[in-house]
């Protein structure tokens, strides 16, 4: 490693180097020591402490806040010792490496250990046994997963994708001929601040049901009671299997259309106006001009906002979790990975799931390398 | 031209008839919630929360008892001008002026009531509920047939102050990490650095799900399980790749002049870094706080996994999600419960919608 940086004091005889050096060998000990325990403190009063809440919020805050800023400084002031030589090749990695430590921790590592973790039966590795690639034949043919798969992929890509993508081009596109846009944009575009649990029990309250013979309580009941039919609780009414799966994918419709809405109206607002115009004025009619000039002029965003609503579409894990918990038929690929990891204890099949997850995101992520490299930051 | 205004009357008209109804379908499932949770335990019981607006509803105007009209409840009975069986009228006959005729109770000692179809609203509106959910009181009730029922309530405010302890930081920490990151990659130069952004690119995507197990491994080992530090450094490692990328390009795109012409005055890259660069990336720091705060608030999956085991650090979502749970048919406390949640994302939304929307936008390739 390098030198400690000279300092050219008044002092220039031998012993006063040596204390000088001594000194500073203290401080560089002593500074990240006295830190590095009171951190430690904070931590076990955290743990353990029996503060009031309010105490511990503030004190959390602080200490997880703080913490981290004291590191940093930490840090870079201990590599701003070194001569200049030294500084200029650490400095970077003071800068990135906390970085690339925690994304190497908590997500570039963990995808070779849960590739790993899927090849072992349900106790893992250590006391687990290696069964190669079984557990990938049992993702692919066990019944609860090919009905995960066929939930995921036929009835929320296929049925949640166009839904959101459709209501956001739709409300996009009127929005901007309203003068109420901003009112109307904001009341669709407010489910996506609310959290899917939250969701959840605001959608369970449409569809809750009561025994026949008394007033219903929840909104579809009363007009489906209304109407002439039977009140039903329909996300787990297993008769019209499957598409009890639809009273879910509506929900997550609903959440994400704002989403979509946005960006599209963005979009349209950067169609010029001359364009359309001279559509209109060459006799076009507004369907003729919605299909002929803007769908093909905000056909980049529709793509994007496509791909970002499938992939979402394939993680969807809190709705199906809180409505139905996976069961009458809804499961889905993230539900069956949290059932198999964390309720049934089959780490392995658990991880399998997971590995098969990222398999579907993989062209979502050579896309964005490729951008990226188009993009020519570097 | 008459009639080229009159289409566009009509055109508009269709627009922001379309308009307001999808804005009425997106709104009505929270107005509902929103309503139901002031209303009275009994009445959310009871009756739909649209039973607030005006409606007609029938109303007992008087009440008459069949053995003084001396009828018998075995046969065909004559009341007010109909003629009804015993079974028609426990179903409800209507009589020639309007009214309904209802048989309550069973055939010997019921009575029979005179009902009448009258405009009402149902506009009894408490603060019960929010206080059970909040002060997590035992209520007593008093059913309509007169038995009184205990019914506890449900403490979130130990939730509320937990989802603070772990949201504020499980932002401020990642921004803090990534901003000193997006600096290094943008601005400093070391081998490996295309490499690592590249693998930063990389990880935009990556399903969190993958993470979980081998965090959750490691966790056990170090005894970690359960605190705030662990749910905080969970959503730091999830959130850096696309708070790294934001802020990167944001960065990179600042004149070059400032940081040289500041290098000359003798600054170190960390000043820099502290007095100019930072307070220069407000905007984007600030959008990609609010959607790191907003989903770290509104996250379950993984608080559900690192704070699972231990009661003391429980957050909102995962309290509201036990009620849905273990008292699925409290709706007085559900409606309560999630509205209480859902306050600080609604500040949240309306007070910075700007930045809101665009973090959002932003932030939603997030794995």
């Amino acid at each position: 490693m390098g030198f400690l940086q000279q300092n050219d004091s008044a002092d220039s005889s031998i012993g006063g180097r040596i204390v000088t050096l001594v000194l500073r060998l203290i401080l560089v000990v002593a500074i990240p020591l006295i830190a590095f325990a009171v951190l430690y403190a904070g931590f076990i009063f955290l743990r353990e402490g029996n503060a009031p809440k309010w105490v511990i919020t503030a004190v959390a805050i602080i200490w997880g806040v703080g913490g981290v800023a004291v590191l940093f400084w930490l840090f870079n002031w201990s590599v701003e010792l070194f001569s200049d030589t030294w500084r200029a090749r650490l400095q970077p990695f003071v800068f990135v490496g906390p970085a690339l430590a925690i994304l190497a921790w908590y997500l570039a590592i963990p995808v070779g250990r849960t590739f790993y973790i899927s090849l072992f039966d349900r106790d893992g590795p250590g006391t687990g046994q290696f069964i190669g690639l079984a557990n990938y034949a049992t993702v692919f043919t066990d019944r609860l997963m090919r009905e995960a798969f066929r939930n995921n992929i036929f009835l929320w890509i296929i049925f949640a994708v166009p839904l959101t993508v459709g209501f956001g081009l739709l409300v996009a596109v009127l929005a901007d001929r309203s003068r109420f846009e901003r009112t109307a944009k904001a009341l669709i575009f407010l489910p996506m601040a609310i959290s899917f649990v939250g969701a959840g029990v605001i959608w369970n309250f449409i569809y809750v049901v009561r025994p026949p013979d008394t007033e219903q309580i929840g909104l579809l009941n009363a007009i489906i009671v209304n109407l002439g039919g039977a009140p039903r609780f329909w996300p787990a009414h297993t008769a019209i299997a499957p598409w009890n799966n639809l009273f879910l994918v509506i929900i997550v419709a609903w959440l994400q259309s704002g989403y979509a809405m946005v960006l599209f109206s963005a979009a349209i607002k950067g169609i010029p106006e001359e364009i359309l115009e001279a559509a209109r004025v060459d006799g076009a009619n507004e369907i003729e001009v919605f299909f002929k000039i803007m769908i093909p002029t905000i056909l980049g965003t529709i793509i994007t906002v496509t791909t970002t609503v499938v992939i979402f579409t394939l993680k969807i894990f809190d709705v199906v979790w809180v409505m139905t918990g996976g069961q009458f038929g809804t499961g889905v690929i993230a539900t069956q990975f949290y059932r198999q990891s964390f309720i049934a204890r089959n780490a392995g099949l658990g991880a399998a799931i997971a590995i098969v997850l990222l398999i579907a995101v993989i062209p979502v992520m050579i896309y964005n390398l490729r951008q990226f490299r188009e993009q020519e930051a570097f | 031209m008459a009639g080229s205004r009159r289409q566009k009357w009509l055109s508009l008209l269709l627009v922001n008839g379309t308009l307001l109804l999808l804005v009425l379908l997106w709104t009505v499932p929270t107005a509902g919630l929103f309503i139901s949770s002031w209303r009275p335990r009994i009445d959310i019981q009871s009756t739909g929360w649209w039973s607030v607006f005006p409606h007609r509803e029938w109303r007992t105007v008087a009440t008459l008892d069949p053995r003084e009209l001396g009828l018998d409840a075995t046969g065909v009975m004559q009341v007010e001008g109909v003629e009804a069986t015993f079974e028609e009228l426990r179903a409800g006959v209507e009589t020639p002026d309007g009214a309904q005729l209802r048989w309550l109770g069973n055939r010997r000692l019921g009575r029979i009531e005179v009902q009448e179809r009258v405009w009402t609203v149902n506009w009894d509106f408490t603060t019960e509920n929010y206080q059970q959910v909040l002060q997590g009181k035992d209520f007593e009730y008093v059913n309509p047939d007169g038995s009184v029922e205990i019914i506890p309530g449900d403490n979130f405010w130990g939730a509320i102050f937990n989802s603070i302890a772990v949201a504020v930081p499980a932002t401020v920490i990642p921004i803090l990490i990534a901003a000193f990151a997006a600096y290094g990659f943008a601005w400093m130069d070391f081998t490996g650095r295309r490499f690592f952004f590249v693998i930063v690119v990389a990880l935009l995507v990556v399903p969190l799900q993958i993470a979980l197990v081998p965090i959750l491994r490691d966790y056990a080992k170090i005894n970690l399980n359960g605190t705030f530090l662990a749910i905080w450094l969970a959503h730091t490692g999830f959130g850096l790749p696309l708070a790294v990328y934001l802020l990167f390009n944001y960065i990179r795109t600042m004149p070059r002049e400032i940081l040289e012409s500041a290098f000359i005055d003798g600054a170190s890259h960390f000043t820099v870094f502290l007095r100019l660069i930072l307070p220069l990336s407000t905007p984007a720091l600030a959008s990609f706080a609010i959607f790191q705060f907003l989903w770290v608030w509104n996250d379950y999956l993984v608080a559900l996994i690192f704070l699972g085991g231990n009661k003391e650090t429980e957050v909102l979502t995962m309290r509201l999600a036990n009620l849905v749970g273990s008292r699925g048919n409290d709706w007085h406390l559900l409606t309560a419960g999630a509205f209480v949640t859902m306050i600080m994302p609604l500040v949240v939304f309306f007070s910075l919608q700007r930045y809101f929307v665009r973090g959002m936008m932003a932030g939603s390739v997030k794995g």
